[in-house]
């Protein structure tokens, strides 16, 4: 299906669409359209998301070779409502990456907020809503701090991040200094939320349909919008079958986790900022100025873009959610010490991102990286840890995966380059 | 002020000589003990192009940057439509209808065409209206006759003179009077030049009055209709295109009638084989 050359484009009166009227277009329409230009995209190094999944996949089948528990409803149970605090900590990964920076101290502020949490909740006492805030509201004001002292004096994130690394694990100590440990009350909602709250199987069968029908009624009035606008739509065939697509993708995986205890409520909170993030990035003002400030800062300033705040704002991000990620591994762990936030946590958070597509060098990116990322790093722990094998093989592991990542994408970058893609 | 042959503001503007929208009288600018503009005239017509040429350091770049408001004026007038006006930020200058395409055009290369031409002005911030967007980019680009297959690529496809265009559309953004547009062919080969110079004729047959900095007089003679030479700082007179040779300008340029670039130019002009003493080999 190529374009018909004879149409003298502009001047006759052209039925295409007004962005399909280029005769160098191929005038790709429908589902098989759809699938074809997916394909080129491919071909060309514009790869997205599909490595991780296919790496992802591949992670799966060799470990179930080597462990059937590893793919067991259970396990899987186990692996996502691990995956989530260092997952939602690479989520602001994300976002610091796409400016173009870095924050090597999210570690330490997850386990600034752990103790927080704990010393307010368990030795003062206090309601567990306001430790909850108190601990996340910690890590707003470092980003904020991180935010002032990037765009005031200059200093590379690098370097202010590193001097956080070091200033907040002190901190840390500090907060905990004579306790060592504090456990949080089994009792509490806290550790509830973070490892007996799953949802009844018909409300996660509800919520994966709702998903799908928001993703139909979306793809359709877009399209009819555009094509209301003379421009070229989705096919409708399309729309309904990447809904269909969804649910029953998400609905088969939903139903193999009720086979065991099910959904956590912790996954949805996870999976439910991930989609916010996704629109914030991609259907937002203030998600473009991401982008844009990654991709050229001098273009963004001279558009008018107040660039500082783009900065404080995604420094903000990344540190508000590192410390949430920190209050959540706290309640998953029942527990908040001296180690909490620290050894690997800062590196896999990071890894995740970049594993899942983020470019270190900012401008590119999706919210999905994170949990893609996450989902291949804990598949590895879980599946090296049903092996016996210990933490000297998973950092081995890991750290070979970050490298074929990272490598993969160097490889899509110049086929981009060459085919035009940025 | 040395002003040769036929200097002065008289409306010699061919075809449709519109009203003066934009109108500088005796602009001096120093950084430092630097006078980098002194006293400098210009005035712009509507569906006019003027080409701003000079040697490196004559002035062109700070004339650009007082005219978009990156640097204010020292001393001197500025009319905008016939009133008197300051410019004094980036800010006042596009208020007003004044829009500059800077030569390294200032585009986010992982953005797409659309995100590039809307970038600090999309419409409805929370809910990004990209139909709306989109058919403005398209009704932008058309209006530029512009060669771009698909506005959903990322700039970093697009080639030099598509980058330009992108960069000139966005400059029509806000419906712009003046549009100044600084090297705009400096770093592209010819097929690409020359889709960029059919895209200033086109913004002057949309009524836009352009200003044009270049260092290419092939460009110049293709576009301009008036040609305002400056020469350290200094108006050196403004010639009309169409009656106007090269050398003169060239001249007006250098300040001097008689160097190299000149005797070649005649040189070639007049290939008197009749003349053998003529020293051609004297340069070796």
């Amino acid at each position: 299906m190529t374009a018909d050359t004879s149409a003298d484009t502009g001047t006759s009166a052209d039925t295409r669409p007004t962005d399909r009227q280029d005769e160098r277009l191929t005038q790709a329409t429908g589902l098989g359209g759809a699938a074809r230009a997916q394909l080129d995209r491919l071909r060309a190094g514009d790869l997205g998301v599909v490595p991780v999944i296919g790496g992802l996949v591949l992670i799966a089948v060799v470990l179930q070779l080597l462990n059937p528990v590893f793919l067991s409803s259970t396990n899987l149970v186990n692996l996502l409502l691990e995956s989530v605090p260092v997952g939602m900590i690479a989520l602001g990964i994300v976002v610091v990456l796409l400016v173009g920076q870095i924050d090597l101290s999210v570690g330490s502020v997850s386990g600034l907020s752990a103790a927080t949490l704990a010393v307010l909740f368990v030795d003062q006492g206090q309601p567990a809503l306001v430790a909850l805030l108190a601990a996340v509201l910690s890590g707003t004001v470092i980003g904020l701090f991180y935010g002032f002292v990037f765009t005031r004096f200059g200093i590379p994130s690098f370097v202010i991040s590193l001097a956080g690394l070091l200033g907040f694990l002190g901190l840390q100590l500090y907060v905990l200094r004579g306790i060592g440990s504090i456990n949080l009350p089994f009792d509490s909602q806290l550790v509830y939320f973070a490892q007996l709250a799953f949802l009844p199987a018909w409300l996660s069968y509800v919520l994966v349909a709702a998903v799908a029908a928001g993703l139909l009624l979306t793809g359709l009035s877009r399209s009819r919008e555009r094509r209301a606008a003379g421009l070229s739509g989705a096919s409708t065939t399309f729309v309904v079958v990447r809904s269909v697509l969804v649910l029953v993708v998400a609905g088969a995986a939903v139903a193999y986790l009720n086979t065991a205890r099910g959904l956590g409520w912790m996954v949805v909170l996870f999976v439910a900022l991930v989609l916010v993030m996704h629109y914030v990035l991609t259907r937002t003002k203030y998600g473009t100025y991401l982008f844009a400030v990654g991709g050229n800062v001098e273009a963004a300033r001279r558009a008018g873009i107040d660039v500082r705040r783009v900065y404080v704002g995604a420094f903000v991000t990344c540190s508000t959610l590192a410390a949430l990620g920190g209050v959540l591994a706290a309640s998953r762990l029942a527990a908040a010490n001296q180690s909490t936030g620290t050894g690997d946590v800062n590196l896999n958070a990071i890894a995740a991102a970049v594993i899942g597509g983020t470019s270190l060098f900012g401008g590119r990116g999706t919210a999905f990286a994170a949990l893609l990322g996450i989902l291949v790093i804990q598949s590895i722990s879980s599946g090296l840890t049903l092996l016996n094998l210990d933490s000297s093989f998973r950092f081995m592991v890991t750290g070979a995966v970050l490298l074929l990542a990272v490598g993969v994408d160097s490889v899509a970058r110049a086929s981009r380059a060459s085919h035009g893609r940025g | 002020m040395t002003a040769p042959a036929t200097a002065g503001p008289e409306p010699a503007a061919p075809g449709t000589p519109g009203d003066v929208v934009l109108d500088l009288r005796g602009i001096s600018k120093s950084f430092g003990a630097v006078a980098a503009l002194t006293d400098v005239d210009l005035d712009v017509r509507r569906g006019e192009v003027v080409a701003v040429v000079g040697d490196n350091g004559a002035g062109k770049s700070t004339l650009v940057k007082v005219l978009s408001g990156v640097h204010a004026a020292d001393t001197g007038e500025i009319s905008f439509e016939g009133r008197r006006v300051r410019i004094t930020s980036p800010a006042d200058a596009r208020a007003l209808g004044i829009a500059t395409v800077f030569q390294d055009l200032a585009l986010c290369e992982n953005l797409n065409v659309i995100q590039n031409l809307f970038l600090g002005s999309e419409l409805r911030g929370l809910r990004l209206d990209e139909v709306q967007m989109e058919v403005r980019s398209w009704q932008l680009l058309r209006q530029l006759s512009a060669k771009i297959p698909t506005v959903h690529v990322p700039v970093a496809a697009l080639s030099g003179g598509q980058r330009q265009t992108v960069a000139i559309a966005r400059s029509l953004l806000g419906d712009p009077k003046v549009v100044i547009l600084d090297e705009p062919t400096a770093a592209l080969g010819v097929a690409q030049t020359a889709e960029v110079l059919n895209l200033v004729d086109r913004l002057r047959e949309n009524g836009h009055g352009v200003v044009m900095i270049s260092h290419n007089m092939e460009d110049v003679q293709a576009v301009a209709d008036r040609v305002a030479v400056l020469r350290l700082g200094r108006n050196n007179g403004t010639f009309d295109v169409g009656s106007t040779s090269v050398e003169e300008v060239i001249a007006a340029i250098t300040g001097a009638t008689d160097n190299a670039v000149t005797r070649r130019r005649v040189r070639s002009r007049e290939p008197r084989p009749t003349d053998p003493p003529v020293p051609t080999e004297e340069t070796r």
